[in-house]
């Protein structure tokens, strides 16, 4: 009886738990912060409980919809309104499901090692009502089936994204960084909300569904095409729009960079629902998925090759983010490009989809650790600066452990999930064009040669003077890093059963427009 | 519980990682046996293990530590050309990003509308 109420409820819970608690924990801070740590971590235990819960209802019954201001999802096209879905409908189909449990887990890995690193800190109870909003963003983001409350949840994460950025201000050059991403977030924002005026004004809806089976690919919808995918495009940081990308992953606390990466993938996720579900087979395919491509492969080619001059570990990191986004723009892009043709669709298209949707979920999992290592040697030496730094393996192996495999995973070195995903994108995409394929091995190579002078910077050598006295970090952050490693390794070594089980039901539920469009009409798969 | 150690069809081929653990772990053992077989009197706190540089004394190692700016100099000086066009293209100037954006958002748009 509970847990078919959870499930039933699951979709709007997921939002309203943190955002209720978001709004709690500055009261509870003025009492006790412990109380305040106990409710921020078990919120968000709570949301990635009923994250894991929805996701294997969606897995093993279809999508599932919520219809709000209704009593049953059946109820989402009311009798009285002409055939429109006026209520806000969330809609979770198996993408939607992953990138939940994406979300929900990370951030749960992320608040574990949060409690600790920023315990010195002041201002807590506004860090982490922002962190909740994110973490509301996000979810909502990525959950909603409505376009405008996808809006409407995409300016919660940013307004909450850009105090979290600003958080340390660090002599303004914080506050700078979050500046700029948030007057770029609000550019596209409002591009977005033009998209969603026009879609407005031509089909008299917002619900994706609706507007998806009404899509007449008209010159309209090109410009709204065009003003959504340019703006979430550099949403996720895709070159060459990804010049915010450094400035705010770098300024930021490292636990909120290991978030913007997972709001980054929310966006990603925006961009590929707008291009499968909204116009699916409708548009040029093929046009569209090329752009998709070239923004991929300038985005693996000129954030790998940023990567390696630079003297910051955490702007070194922010340019791999960059890198990594093109792969997974890539293997979906390949998809979009085939979208219209059956035979090639089978044949390399869904498995390029599947690779480029590993990717994303692989990337959350190795990029948020990486940057969580990064935060970890801050936390005890003060500094991002490589040139500074060596010989910390003496005093931290735990840390340097938890380095290693962020790295090779990232570098695409088997047996961590990264070679998994990368694999799949290689043969597939290696059958719709050879050269991208390559450029896609041999940014692979350049990412392992920069982890090289990472590692070596970081933890080679002898212990230096100035770092005689630096201890491993305290347990809740190595706790933190420890769930993401632990999904590293085991994404690596059963692949097929992810695969199988979580990658490939959200490819095809991505590539299937029509499925989509009658599960949310219908009020449920 | 079998289909947990399925390996995995890329659709051009398979991938078993637990196969390719078995293989390192094979080669560890090989590496582990050769190591065994080495010389058993070798100390490595002896005058034996230290560099010889010409004769000269070994300085500290702290202050040869080869730092993360020395790394790849041959790298970034072949590749001088490039980066002397891609890095001021990052000026960290606000009207820079936006431009950039608005650029893209309009060129996708002649292509869009153009290819349609």
């Amino acid at each position: 009886m509970t847990t078919s109420f959870l499930v039933e409820h699951a979709p709007a819970l997921m939002v309203i738990v943190p955002l209720v608690a978001a709004f709690i924990s500055p009261l509870t801070q003025r009492f006790a912060p412990a109380v305040r740590s106990l409710l921020v971590g078990g919120a968000l235990a709570l949301t990635s409980a009923l994250a894991l819960l929805l996701a294997s209802d969606v897995f093993a019954h279809g999508t599932r919809i919520y219809v709000f201001g209704a009593q049953a999802a059946s109820l989402a096209v009311p009798a009285d309104s002409g055939g429109i879905p006026i209520r806000i409908i969330f809609a979770v189909d198996p993408m939607s499901a992953l990138m939940l449990v994406i979300s929900a887990v990370s951030a749960l890995a992320v608040v574990l090692y949060s409690l600790a690193a920023e315990r010195r800190h002041s201002g807590l109870g506004s860090f982490y009502t922002l962190f909740l909003l994110m973490v509301t963003g996000i979810l909502g983001m990525v959950s909603t089936g409505d376009i405008f409350n996808f809006f409407v949840f995409l300016e919660i994460l940013s307004i909450a994204s850009a105090g979290l950025i600003a958080f340390r201000v660090d002599g303004g050059v914080a506050v700078e960084a979050a500046i700029k991403y948030f007057v770029l977030s609000t550019i596209g924002a409002l591009a977005i909300l033009i998209a969603i005026g026009i879609y407005y004004g031509e089909y008299n809806a917002l619900n994706m569904a609706l507007i998806a089976q009404r899509m007449q690919f008209t010159l309209l919808d090109q410009l709204a095409l065009v003003l959504i995918v340019a703006a979430l495009a550099m949403k996720c940081g895709a070159v060459p729009m990804h010049f915010w990308t450094p400035d705010a992953y770098s300024m930021a606390p490292s636990s909120i960079t290991a978030l913007l990466v997972v709001a980054s993938q929310a966006s990603l996720y925006g961009l590929f629902r707008v291009a499968f579900t909204l116009y699916g087979i409708t548009l040029n395919a093929a046009c569209v998925g090329w752009l998709i491509i070239i923004l991929g492969v300038l985005s693996m080619v000129v954030g790998v090759t940023m990567a390696i001059p630079q003297k910051n570990v955490k702007r070194l990191m922010a340019y791999h983010a960059i890198s990594q986004t093109g792969y997974m723009l890539l293997g979906v892009g390949v998809g979009l490009a085939v979208l219209g043709n059956q035979p090639l669709l089978d044949t390399f298209g869904y498995m390029a989809m599947e690779g480029g949707i590993f990717h994303i979920i692989n990337h959350a999992m190795y990029k948020g650790l990486l940057f969580l290592t990064a935060g970890a040697i801050f936390y005890r030496i003060g500094t991002y600066d490589l040139n500074r730094m060596g010989g910390l393996g003496h005093s931290m192996k735990w840390t340097m452990v938890f380095f290693i495999i962020g790295a090779l995973a990232i570098a695409g070195i088997p047996p961590f999930n990264g070679f998994a995903s990368k694999l799949m994108i290689y043969e597939s995409v290696f059958a719709f064009n050879p050269i991208l394929s390559v450029i896609a091995m041999v940014v692979s190579i350049l990412t392992l040669a920069s982890f090289v002078k990472v590692f070596h910077s970081i933890f080679m050598g002898p212990v230096l003077p100035e770092f005689r006295d630096v201890r491993e970090v305290p347990a809740p952050m190595l706790a933190g890093m420890g769930i993401l490693a632990t999904i590293v390794i085991a994404f690596g070594l059963f692949p097929s059963t992810v695969v199988d089980c979580l990658i490939a039901p959200a490819a095809h539920a991505l590539a299937d427009q029509g499925t989509y469009i009658a599960a949310v009409l219908a009020g449920g798969a | 519980m079998a289909v947990l150690f399925l390996p995995l069809d890329t659709g051009a081929g398979l991938w078993d990682p637990l196969l390719w653990v078995l293989g390192a772990a094979v080669a560890g053992a090989i590496a582990l046996l050769l190591y065994a077989l080495g010389e058993e009197g070798f100390r490595p706190d002896t005058a034996r293990a230290d560099p010889f540089l010409s004769g000269n004394p070994e300085p500290a190692k702290e202050l040869v530590h080869v730092r993360s700016g020395n790394l790849y100099w041959g790298f970034l000086s072949a590749m001088e050309g490039y980066y002397r066009r891609l890095v001021p293209l990052h000026t960290g100037d606000l009207h820079d990003y936006i431009l950039w954006y608005m650029g893209v958002t309009a060129l996708f748009l002649v292509v869009v509308v153009i290819v349609r």
